[in-house]
């Protein structure tokens, strides 16, 4: 789970409140699923715990107590150690694409399966398109850019492995029905 | 907003073959005016013949080309050739710039084929490497030019004519990630700012993202199952 880290860096960057926190946490990560208040305090709260943050400043202003947040050097150090951390590639190949695709050709005709693989690519296209059209904003924040090529680089990734299916499965055709 | 718009290119059965090896199968589409047209498929598949022939750069064996509603494919070759310098543009993957001429020359040579006088062809070309953000490189040859540059610098002389069609094939296949991605963007918005239809051929999905509709081609003809991965376009209400 990296929504602590997350915090962490932001903290990183200057002492904040959780009501800030969460409006930074999704400005530096725009398609992320969103994090919630109650997660924000929630978190906040468990690495106070653990010493990696501190509050520094209470305040009320016209509403409810607001405590901020500093990192600790304990807390830089536990970022520092994420971010050198090398992230290990998926290691198993059990999507729910891949598996319905095996499943569709264990199961049912290669018809099937090549209609699926189709469809699919199709649906990915669209999402492809969509995605280039908000990097193309010239009003598009560089986090929403940067979550756009991730995601794009992905649907790439997807879109050759299913044409490579498409074309092996189009292959066997072939072999069965010479 | 919907507004059906006539065709501005349309393929009617197209077949071409090399020898006895068949390039395409009948092929048939329609190119709406304004439109950013992807043709995607495997190497081998037909889409770049098909753009040839759309172009008038070769003939069909059989089948018809019909471009603002008038037959092209049975015209003499020096019908299309003029065709090609004022109505269409082409921008290839590589390899068509002029070496020995600077980028303002290469950018003019199209005007100056064409019959502009020098000095009027001159500021369009320099106009045109200004709008596609290389206007530092236009007294550079292309052996001085990054890749990028090289590109861009004939996406210039692709739309110096300001032509109503742009036929791209593989437009960025020799460009980085980043590079590819910055000249998309400029042919995209130059293209809605003139109203400049593009046929774009493409065997990367990420490239084909950058157009309003996509046609996936297979074995010489539209893939059966790709077929229905058209979408209408209307992105930008058209």
């Amino acid at each position: 789970m990296s929504a602590p880290f997350v915090l962490l860096g932001l903290l990183a960057t200057g002492a904040k409140h959780g009501y800030d926190l969460k409006h930074a946490y999704d400005a530096a990560l725009p398609r992320a699923k969103p994090l919630g208040f109650g997660q924000v305090y929630a978190t906040l709260g468990r690495l106070e715990r653990d010493g990696l943050v501190t509050p520094v400043a209470h305040d009320r202003d016209q509403g409810p107590d607001r405590t901020t947040y500093a990192l600790t050097e304990a807390g830089q150090t536990a970022l520092d150690g994420w971010l050198d951390a090398v992230e290990p590639s998926a290691p198993h190949a059990a999507g729910a694409l891949v598996a319905k695709v095996a499943v569709a050709l264990l199961a049912a005709e290669p018809e099937r399966a090549s209609g699926y693989l189709a469809a699919q690519r199709a649906a990915h296209q669209e999402r492809l398109r969509e995605l280039t059209r908000t990097k193309l904003d010239p009003e598009a924040a560089l986090g929403d850019v940067i979550a756009a090529d991730y995601l794009i680089a992905h649907l790439d990734a997807d879109l050759s492995w299913l044409q490579t299916t498409l074309d092996r499965v189009a292959n066997l055709r072939r072999e069965v029905h010479p | 907003m919907s507004i059906v718009q006539a065709p501005i290119v349309q393929a009617r059965g197209l077949v071409r073959s090399y020898g006895l090896t068949p390039a395409l199968r009948g092929v048939t589409l329609d190119v709406t005016e304004g439109e950013i047209l992807a043709v995607t498929g495997p190497s081998g598949c037909g889409k770049s013949t098909l753009l040839h022939c759309l172009a008038g750069i070769m003939r069909p064996d059989a089948g018809e080309v019909i471009y603002r509603g008038e037959r092209i494919d049975n015209t003499s070759e020096k019908a299309r050739a003029v065709l090609r310098r004022t109505d269409f543009g082409v921008l290839f993957q590589f390899g068509q710039l002029v070496m020995d001429l600077t980028a303002a020359e290469n950018v003019a040579l199209p005007l100056l084929l064409n019959g502009a006088g020098r000095r009027e062809a001159r500021t369009a070309a320099l106009a045109w490497l200004e709008r596609v953000g290389v206007a530092e490189v236009a007294d550079s040859r292309p052996g001085e030019m990054s890749g990028g540059q090289q590109q861009r610098c004939a996406l210039a002389r692709a739309l110096v004519t300001e032509p109503r069609v742009l036929f791209a094939d593989e437009p960025t296949g020799a460009l980085d990630t980043l590079t590819g991605e910055q000249v998309l963007a400029q042919l995209v918005r130059v293209a809605h700012e003139h109203r400049t239809t593009v046929v774009l051929v493409t065997h990367e999905p990420r490239v084909a993202g950058y157009a309003d509709r996509e046609l996936a081609m297979r074995d010489g003809t539209f893939d059966e199952a790709g077929a229905g991965i058209a979408v209408p376009h209307g992105r930008h209400g058209r």
